[in-house]
């Protein structure tokens, strides 16, 4: 179901979050968020550690429960059913259904350690979406080509680089055709040499039209690909824009001390 | 340049005469291996104890060799070795799943399932197998009969406890009871050996609960449970042998059985002995086999002759990488 007229939502617009709030017990992480992705760009989140950066695209794919305020995925929510006004809380295999259309990319690639390259990326397609094993590995093949690791289909994880591991991850969430990837800082473990073959893989994404939302701390990377920069701090976003308006010419103290420090 | 078989290329093209030489030298050298005196006595010192011993238990008349040997392939003691093993399988299958039942209600985030588990954990590792064992043998003086009753409809079914609980049956429930709580906690170690992001991803490729539980979770925990579940098997092998008390014909109620008629104790206990270490010994290779396959990932990516005679001697799962 599509609930993009109902909330005034343009329905070319891939994730609208308003008014987002969440506690963890007495310590509220989100204070107000409000951010509208529109298909096939690509937003970048930057902030200071703890700003809740993290907890906000885990909101997104519904790991996180909202406590107020209103996330929709492609006009829909993730956990629950709207019906007169209320909001049903979805059982957890509508939600992984749910769920299996945003990809989620994370800074230490949890790839599963006892399957092979090729077994972590038809995994979900094969028992979550029911594929035949020939078609989804054909599909695997070239997803691994895609992201330059063809050759490593038959390996483990763990005698792979980080690099590696990180773009066989971006595969693997590709491998569930989803309409959105949420990236979590997927640089940030990795060695400096080895940061610049994942950020192709992302940047070769974006320019084939993959709605993309990425919390990162590479700047460079932000002021090439995103079309919407969005500084976070202490819960709410403090700023947004065109990378190169708001890295030139920040408009917020917060932003501009923040960027000082970073770039 | 080329001195005494070392070729230029082997040194690079910088190499001057004097790398020659120092090369030439660090080649002469050889290592003499520490020399370990006191190890050397200790062996001769445990040899000497070892063949003492050996030479009073062969000579000693009252050890009755020739009864041993006698008895060793008796039908009585081979049908005790059975029911020995019969047990063991059938209380280590029920326990394995009792047990990761109650740990999947201990790491439950819900206090309803967790609580009850914690009790059941704390009761049934806290109280002796062999009280448990009479207990259950003897649930027929707690309760005559064992029926179903719903109230306005009257009685379903009805029986006499004398004939569920059976020994057979009383051994099985006691012990696998017991068996369950150990199993509870080393099944739940071993989810918690699993990080959490291993969980989380799943989630985000849309596994449903059940199902990243069953293909991410607990093959990855396997590789923590599997050696204290070995252990464990071991442990209930010997503990088996309590389900004599109550006249369940193990192998230790067979030696016993007949050492009362033929006073033959000593023999028939070395019968009994021979038999629980011949089983342990193949549980334990056993064991090495499985604690080999649930870590394939941590060896050689190409696999060794070893591993893929594994692979078929225990294809659990589909394989599905060509
Ligand atoms: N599950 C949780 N329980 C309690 N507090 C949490 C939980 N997850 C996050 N927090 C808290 O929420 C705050 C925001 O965390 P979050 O991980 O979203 O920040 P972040 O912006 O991603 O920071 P970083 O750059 O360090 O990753 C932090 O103070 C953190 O301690
Ligand atoms: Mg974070």
């Amino acid at each position: 179901m599509s609930h993009f007229e109902r909330f005034g939502v343009s329905p070319d617009t891939m994730i609208h979050a308003a008014g987002v709030r969440k506690s963890f017990g007495s310590l509220e992480v989100l204070k107000g968020v409000d951010v509208t992705v529109t298909k096939g760009r690509v937003a970048c989140i930057i902030g200071p550690s703890g700003s809740g950066k993290s907890t906000f695209l885990r909101c997104i794919n519904h790991l996180e429960e909202i406590n107020k305020g209103l996330i929709l995925v492609d006009g829909d929510f993730v956990g629950y059913r709207l019906q007169h006004n209320r909001l049903f809380q979805l059982p957890a295999a509508a939600i992984c259904q749910r769920r299996a259309e945003i990809g989620m990319v994370f800074q230490h690639f949890n790839l599963f350690p006892n399957m092979t390259v090729l077994e972590n990326l038809i995994e979900a397609p094969v028992r979550v979406r029911r594929e035949p094993i020939v078609q989804a590995r054909e599909r695997a093949i070239g997803l691994l080509e895609r992201v330059g690791l063809a050759e490593k289909k038959n390996v483990y994880p763990r005698h792979l680089s980080g690099g590696q591991q990180q773009r066989v991850a971006i595969a693997r969430a590709l491998a569930m055709n989803p309409k959105v990837l949420l990236f979590d800082e997927p640089t940030s473990a990795l060695d400096p040499e080895l940061v610049g073959e994942v950020l192709e893989v992302m940047k070769d994404l974006a320019r084939a039209g993959m709605t993309m939302v990425v919390v990162t701390h590479e700047i460079g990377f932000a002021r090439e690909v995103a079309d919407q920069l969005i500084f976070m701090d202490d819960g709410v976003v403090v700023e947004r824009g065109t990378p190169g308006q708001m890295i030139a010419n920040p408009a917020s103290r917060r932003t501009r001390e923040f960027l000082g420090r970073v770039l | 340049m080329e001195t005494a078989g070392i070729k230029r290329e082997d040194i690079g093209l910088e190499s001057s005469k004097a790398m020659v030489e120092s090369r030439l030298a660090a080649d002469m050298l050889t290592v003499v291996p520490l020399r370990h005196p006191w190890r050397s006595a200790a062996v001769v010192i445990v040899l000497a104890l070892v063949a003492l011993l050996l030479y009073s238990v062969a000579t000693n008349p009252e050890f009755q060799w020739p009864a041993v040997g006698h008895y060793l392939f008796n039908p009585l003691i081979l049908a005790g070795v059975g029911m020995t093993l019969l047990l063991t399988v059938i209380i280590m299958i029920l326990s394995c799943i009792g047990g990761t039942v109650v740990a999947l209600m201990l790491i439950s985030s819900s206090r309803l399932l967790s609580i009850p588990a914690k009790l059941f954990v704390w009761f049934f590792r806290g109280t002796p197998a062999l009280v448990q064992l009479i207990f259950w043998y003897n649930l027929a003086l707690l309760f005559k009969h064992i029926a179903l009753y719903i109230p306005g409809y009257g009685t379903i079914f009805s029986i006499d406890t004398n004939d569920v609980i059976t020994p057979f049956t009383a051994a099985v429930i006691a012990l696998s009871l017991q068996e369950s709580g150990y199993m509870a906690e080393i099944v739940r170690n071993g989810l918690k050996s699993v990080g959490h992001g291993q969980t989380e991803a799943a989630l985000c490729l849309g596994m449903k609960p059940s199902l990243l539980m069953r293909r991410i979770v607990l093959p990855q925990a396997m590789r923590v449970i599997i050696p204290p579940t070995g252990n464990e098997t071991i442990n209930l092998l010997k503990t088996t042998s309590l389900v004599s008390t109550i006249a369940v014909g193990d192998l230790l109620y067979s030696a016993q059985s007949i050492y009362a008629r033929t006073f033959e104790t000593i023999p028939l206990l070395l019968v009994a002995s021979f038999w629980y270490l011949a089983i342990v010994s193949i549980t334990s290779i056993g064991q090495g086999y499985l604690e080999r396959h649930f870590s394939r990932d941590e060896m050689a990516t190409t696999g060794s002759a070893l591993s893929t005679l594994q692979a078929h001697l225990f294809s659990f799962r589909k394989r599905v990488a060509s």
